[in-house]
C-alpha cells in the first residue's frame, strides 16, 4: 500500500483576506453585507425607540375600526360605518381605475402621435411635435391643475340647466351634461337585472333600473366566447387558405358571431339606456365623471402619451429602411407594410420603455392629491392616517401597495415583451 | 456607492432620531425661535398681512408664548399646515406648538398622543350656502354637493349628520380653506361646511358677503385650542399657563396698555402681583423669567384684546363673544387661579 502525501500546504494567514485576490472579493462582500445588516438593524431599532418615546405601538388593528368618513367615488359599496380597510380598498380601486384608463388612453394617443410625427405632411408632423414637446416639458402637476381649473371655473353650474330660461343645455341629444361638477353620461340599466340592487332614483314615473356586477359578467362573458369563436373561424380560414390557396368568405359569420349573442344577452337582461337628469341640487342617474377624475385622467394620458409617442417614433425609426422597401417591392400596400412588417419589429424596441411609462403613470396617479381625487393616497394615506395617527403603518401599507402594483404591471408587460421578441431557433 | 447611500441614510435617521428625546423648552431656547404650526391662511385666526407678518387670533397665542419663553413676541417661525399635515408636523417635532383651529377630541388627546393645553375658542360646525339657493335649514340639503376639508373632525361630523338625518350628499374633499373658498365661489359645491368661526372669517373675505348665509344648525361641539406633544409635561405646563395668563389678565383687568405700570410696583391685588412676578416665584417654577406673563400680555394684549382686534365685532369677521365671553359674563372662558 502506498500512501499519498499531500504537498505541504501553506497555512492560511489572516492577511490573505486583504492581500490575496482569491479572498479579497469575498472579504469585501462579507464586510458590506454586515454593514448593511447593521444599518438596517439600527434603523429598525431607531424606529422602535422613537415610537416608544412617542408612546405609540405598531399594529394594524385600526384597519378594522369604523372609518367614519365618506368617499365620493365608490366602485364598491361603502358607507362611513365600514372599516378603514374597506375605505382603503375603495381608494385602491379608484387608483386602479385611473391608472387603467390612463394607460389605455396614453397608449392610443402615444401610438397615434408617434406615427403621425413621422408623417410626410408638414402640418401634421409639426402639430404632433408641438404636442409632444409641450406636454413632455411642462410638469404634470400643472396640467392636472389646469384641466381641473378649466372644468370648475368655466363650465356651467347644474343650476344653469334649470327652468324655462336655462342658459345651458345638455348635449348629444340631451344625454350628456357637462357641468362644473363633472360630466354626467348615460349608463346602461337592466330591467331583469340578476344581481343589481342599487338604490336608483327613478325619473318621474319611471321604474328604477339596477345594474350589478353579474349582469356585466354575463355580457362580457358572452362577448369573450364570441371572440374566441371568431378566432377559431379565422384560424380555420387560414388553414384552408394555406392548403388550397383560396380563402373562404367568413366576414358575415364573424359579424353575426360578434353581435347576435351579445344582443340576445342584452335583450334577455332588458338593457335600457338611462339618461342623467336634473333633480334637486345636482344631476342624478347616469354615470358621474367627477372633475377630479377627468382632470387626473386626461392630464396623465396627455403627459404620458407624449413620452410614449417618442418611444413609438424611436421604435419605427429603428427599423431599417430596407424592410419597407422590400415590402413595397413585394407589392404590399403602405398600411399593410406598417402593420405586418414595421410595427411587429418596432414593438421589440417600443415595449421595454413602454413598461416604465406605465409604471410612471401608475405612480404619478398619486398626484390626485392636487385635485382631491379619492385614490388610495387620499383614503389610506390621507384621511385614515390623519384620523388614527398611524403614520408608519399607513405609509408602509401604501408603499407596499404601489410596490406590488408596479411589480405586477412590469411582470405582465415582461411576459408580453417575451412574446414579441425575436424567436431564435 | 452602496456605502455612500447607507451613510446618507444613517445621517438622516440620526437627525430625526434626536427629535423626540430632548426637552422642548431647551430646544426652543437654544434655537432662539418658537416653531408654531398655523393654518395655511384663515382670516382673523392666522393669515400673513401685506408685509408677510403673520396676524390673527391663533397667531396671538404663539406670539404670547414666544414672549413668555424668549422675551420676544416676534421670535416665532410660523409653519403653515393643512388639516392633513398638522398632526404629523407636531408629532415629528417640526413644530413646538400647533395653534390651528384644532378641535380637542378624545382620540386626538389619548390615541394620537397629544396634549391639548386649553380652549381658546368654543366653536361648533356650521354650513354656509349662497342665498340664491333658497335653503333655510341644513336638513333641506339632501343631494347637495358639500365642500369639506379632509382630515378634520368636521368631515366626521358631516358624515354623522347626514347619516342620522337619513339624507345623502356628495363630499368634495379639499385641502385648504383657500381652495374651499375658490371651489365654493365657482359653484363647484353648493355648501361649505367647517367651524362656524371659520365660515364667518371666510365669508368676510368675499366680495359680496351679503349673498351668503350661515344656516341655523350648529351640528357639533368644536372646542378649539392649542396643543403640544404628549410626554413633555414642562412644555405643556408652560403653554397651558401662558394661555391661562392671557385669560386671567382679562378677568383681572390687566391689558397691554396698563401691564407695564401694574408690574412696576406691587398692587393691592395679590393675584395680579403673582401673575406679573412682583410677588412669589411662579415664573421660576415654570423655568421662565419672573416677567414671563408680563411679556406674554404685552405681546398682543389679554384674551379679550386678542379677540376684539382679530375676530371681534369691530372687525370684518364680526364674531360676538357668545360662549367665549369670560365666565363672569356668562361665557365659558375661565382660568384656574394663579396661586
Amino acid at each position: 500500500m502506498s500512501t499519498l502525501t499531500d504537498p505541504p500546504t501553506e497555512s492560511f494567514r489572516l492577511s490573505q483576506l486583504i492581500y490575496d485576490t482569491r479572498y479579497r472579493s469575498i472579504t469585501i462582500q462579507v464586510v458590506a453585507f454586515i454593514l448593511i445588516l447593521a444599518g438596517m438593524a439600527w434603523l429598525v431599532n431607531n424606529t422602535i425607540s422613537n415610537l416608544q418615546a412617542l408612546g405609540k405601538d405598531f399594529n394594524f388593528g385600526f384597519l378594522k375600526n369604523a372609518a367614519g368618513y365618506d368617499i365620493n367615488q365608490m366602485l364598491i359599496e361603502y358607507n362611513n360605518q365600514m372599516s378603514h380597510g374597506r375605505a382603503a380598498m375603495v381608494g385602491i380601486l379608484n387608483t386602479l381605475l385611473v391608472a387603467f384608463l390612463g394607460c389605455l388612453t396614453a397608449t392610443v394617443l402615444g401610438v397615434f402621435a408617434g406615427v403621425l410625427r413621422l408623417s410626410k405632411n408638414w402640418v401634421v408632423n409639426k402639430l404632433m411635435a408641438v404636442y409632444v414637446e409641450a406636454f413632455r416639458n411642462v410638469p404634470l402637476l400643472l396640467w392636472i391643475i389646469l384641466i381641473f381649473a378649466i372644468m370648475t371655473e368655466s363650465m356651467p353650474r347644474p343650476n344653469d340647466f334649470r327652468g324655462e330660461d336655462a342658459t345651458s343645455s345638455m348635449i348629444l341629444g340631451d344625454s350628456v351634461a357637462v357641468t362644473n361638477r363633472g360630466i354626467w353620461i348615460p349608463r346602461v340599466g337592466f330591467t331583469n337585472s340578476i344581481s343589481g340592487q342599487e338604490a336608483v332614483a327613478p325619473t318621474e314615473g319611471a321604474v328604477p333600473l339596477a345594474s350589478g356586477l353579474f349582469d356585466w359578467v354575463v355580457i362580457f362573458g358572452v362577448l369573450g366566447l364570441s371572440i374566441l369563436a371568431i378566432r377559431f373561424i379565422r384560424r380555420r380560414a387560414d388553414r384552408i387558405q394555406e392548403a388550397t390557396g383560396v380563402r373562404p368568405v367568413t366576414w358575415y359569420q364573424q359579424i353575426v358571431l360578434l353581435f347576435v349573442p351579445v344582443g340576445i344577452a342584452l335583450f334577455a337582461l332588458g338593457a335600457t339606456i338611462v339618461q342623467p337628469y336634473l333633480r334637486g341640487f345636482n344631476f342624478t342617474e347616469g354615470i358621474h365623471l367627477r372633475n377630479s377624475l377627468i382632470a387626473l385622467w386626461f392630464a396623465l394620458s396627455l403627459y404620458t402619451g407624449a413620452f410614449i409617442a417618442e418611444n413609438v417614433r424611436a421604435g419605427i425609426l429603428a427599423i431599417s429602411k430596407g424592410q419597407s422597401e422590400a415590402a413595397f417591392a413585394l407589392g404590399l400596400q403602405p398600411n399593410r407594410t406598417m402593420s405586418l412588417i414595421i410595427l411587429p419589429q418596432a414593438m421589440r424596441v417600443i415595449i421595454p420603455p413602454l413598461i416604465s411609462q406605465y409604471l410612471n403613470l401608475t405612480k404619478n396617479s398619486s398626484l390626485a392629491i392636487a385635485v382631491g381625487y379619492m385614490d388610495v393616497r387620499a383614503t389610506l394615506g390621507g384621511i385614515t392616517i390623519n384620523q388614527t395617527g398611524r403614520e408608519l403603518e399607513g405609509m408602509l401599507l401604501l408603499g407596499g401597495f404601489y410596490l406590488v402594483l408596479s411589480l405586477l404591471i412590469s411582470g405582465a408587460m415582461n411576459l408580453y415583451n417575451r412574446s414579441t421578441q425575436l424567436q431564435e431557433r | 456607492m452602496k456605502k455612500t447611500v447607507l451613510f446618507g441614510a444613517l445621517t438622516v435617521t440620526g437627525l430625526v432620531a434626536g427629535v423626540a428625546s430632548a426637552a422642548t423648552l431647551d430646544d426652543v431656547k437654544a434655537r432662539g425661535t418658537l416653531n408654531c404650526g398655523v393654518s395655511t391662511g384663515l382670516a382673523g385666526f392666522s393669515v400673513p398681512d401685506a408685509n408677510g407678518v403673520w396676524k390673527g387670533f391663533d397667531v396671538g397665542v404663539c406670539r404670547a408664548l414666544a414672549a413668555a419663553v424668549l422675551g420676544d413676541p416676534m421670535a416665532v417661525e410660523f409653519v403653515p399646515t393643512t388639516g392633513q399635515t398638522r398632526f404629523t408636523a407636531l408629532a415629528s417635532g417640526e413644530i413646538d406648538i400647533l395653534a390651528r383651529n384644532t378641535t380637542w377630541t378624545f382620540s386626538r388627546d389619548v390615541d394620537l398622543k397629544f396634549d391639548f393645553v386649553g380652549v381658546n375658542y368654543y366653536d361648533g360646525q356650521g354650513f354656509m350656502v349662497p342665498k340664491a339657493l333658497g335653503v333655510s335649514s341644513a336638513k333641506e340639503l339632501d343631494g347637495a354637493t358639500v365642500c369639506i376639508q379632509t382630515g378634520t373632525t368636521t368631515e366626521l361630523n358631516l358624515a354623522d349628520f347626514f347619516r342620522t338625518n337619513n339624507i345623502s350628499y356628495e363630499p368634495v374633499p379639499i385641502e385648504t380653506n383657500a381652495e374651499a373658498q375658490q371651489q365654493y365661489l365657482a359653484g363647484a359645491c353648493d355648501v361649505y361646511t367647517t367651524d362656524a368661526s371659520g365660515l364667518a372669517a371666510t365669508r368676510a373675505t368675499f366680495e359680496n358677503p351679503g349673498d351668503h348665509i350661515l344656516l341655523p344648525e350648529i351640528i357639533s361641539k368644536e372646542p378649539l385650542g392649542p396643543l403640544v406633544r404628549h410626554g413633555d409635561n414642562e412644555w405643556a405646563d408652560i403653554t397651558r399657563w401662558t394661555l391661562n395668563a392671557l385669560i386671567a389678565a382679562e378677568e383681572l383687568g390687566v391689558t397691554s396698555a396698563n401691564v407695564a405700570e401694574l408690574a412696576a410696583a406691587p398692587t393691592d391685588n395679590p393675584e395680579i402681583n403673582r401673575l406679573l412676578g412682583s410677588e412669589g416665584e411662579l415664573g421660576a417654577m415654570l423655568g421662565l423669567a419672573p416677567n414671563w406673563a408680563l411679556n406674554a400680555i404685552a405681546a398682543g394684549g389679554n384674551y379679550g384684546e386678542l379677540f376684539e382686534q382679530n375676530i371681534g365685532e369691530s372687525t370684518p369677521i364680526g364674531l360676538a363673544r357668545g360662549l367665549n365671553a369670560k365666565w363672569t359674563e356668562g361665557g365659558l372662558i375661565y382660568s384656574p387661579p394663579f396661586r
